[in-house]
């Protein structure tokens, strides 16, 4: 195995072990520190396969911004503590799915990927700018109305009413 | 040099994980955060293709950036609704918001 593999199974194993501890971990706060942990690692993961500004974007946007907005949200309603509160009755049900749905893509994925390989080559933000703003700029403007819609959304179904 | 079978086991690991919270889990903002979890492992592939296969065009990475944009709308309607359900019901578990169950 060369430096950057070795580097990356460190980094999934403890991003694997990290998502593993939030779906079954008994209280909501921890649940939400694990989630840090596990975005965390996803990008050290982009930042191993040299995609800096997809890194960069990851650590600002969900660790900075979604778990914040998710630790708001475990704030203001009421967060039991305990496991028979927390899952419902198909525990066993659903860890069957999970494990054959694991088992399922390990399979395919070793039987279609086992001999790819190849270097990465680092990709400066300037290069996704570019393209992003060469090719996609439709998409851009597209996704920036969704945002907008989204956030009047959010603030209309948060809101009070006016007695 | 990368194998690509890396990142892909990392991401189905990621996912299926995510599956399991979205079914198992009984409180809404976990399951968000379960959905956030397959979300992250789509992108995980996506980035890691992009980079491994020589993308000329980065499509991988700018799907990727998409996608968290999109996530990022999900998770602040979802939340706006689960605190919407916690005002009017006092309750955020999902087995117990059966109003619209036939």
């Amino acid at each position: 195995m060369s430096v950057p593999e070795v580097a990356f199974a460190i980094v999934a194993v403890v991003g694997s072990i990290a998502a593993i501890r939030m779906v079954t971990t008994k209280n909501v706060v921890h649940g939400a520190l694990y989630l840090v942990v596990t975005l965390g690692t996803v990008g050290a993961v982009y930042l191993i396969l040299a995609a800096e500004f997809v890194a960069w974007v990851q650590i600002v946007i969900y660790v900075g911004a979604i778990v914040v907005l998710l630790l708001f949200s475990l704030m203001l309603t009421k967060a039991p503590i305990g496991r028979a509160a927390l899952d419902n009755q198909q525990r066993g049900l659903a860890a069957i799915v999970a494990l054959g749905a694991l088992i399922g893509l390990i399979v395919l994925i070793q039987g279609a990927f086992s001999d790819v390989e190849g270097t990465v080559r680092p990709t400066p933000t300037e290069a996704v700018g570019t393209q992003l703003f060469k090719h996609f700029v439709l998409p851009f403007e597209v996704v920036s109305i969704l945002l907008l819609a989204a956030l009047i959304g959010a603030i209309a179904l948060a809101r009070r009413d006016e007695p | 040099m990368i194998h690509l079978w890396l990142p892909l086991t990392f991401s189905a690991v990621l996912f299926t994980v995510g599956i399991y919270g979205v079914l198992a889990r009984r409180n809404a903002v976990m399951v968000l955060m379960s959905i956030e979890l397959m979300l992250n492992a789509v992108n995980v592939n996506l980035v890691a293709f992009s980079q491994i296969l020589h993308d000329n065009l980065l499509n991988g990475q700018i799907f990727a950036l998409f996608v968290i944009t999109v996530a990022a709308a999900e998770i602040g309607i979802g939340l706006a609704i689960v605190i919407l359900i916690y005002r009017n019901r006092e309750t955020v578990n999902v087995d117990e918001i059966n109003l619209l169950k036939w």
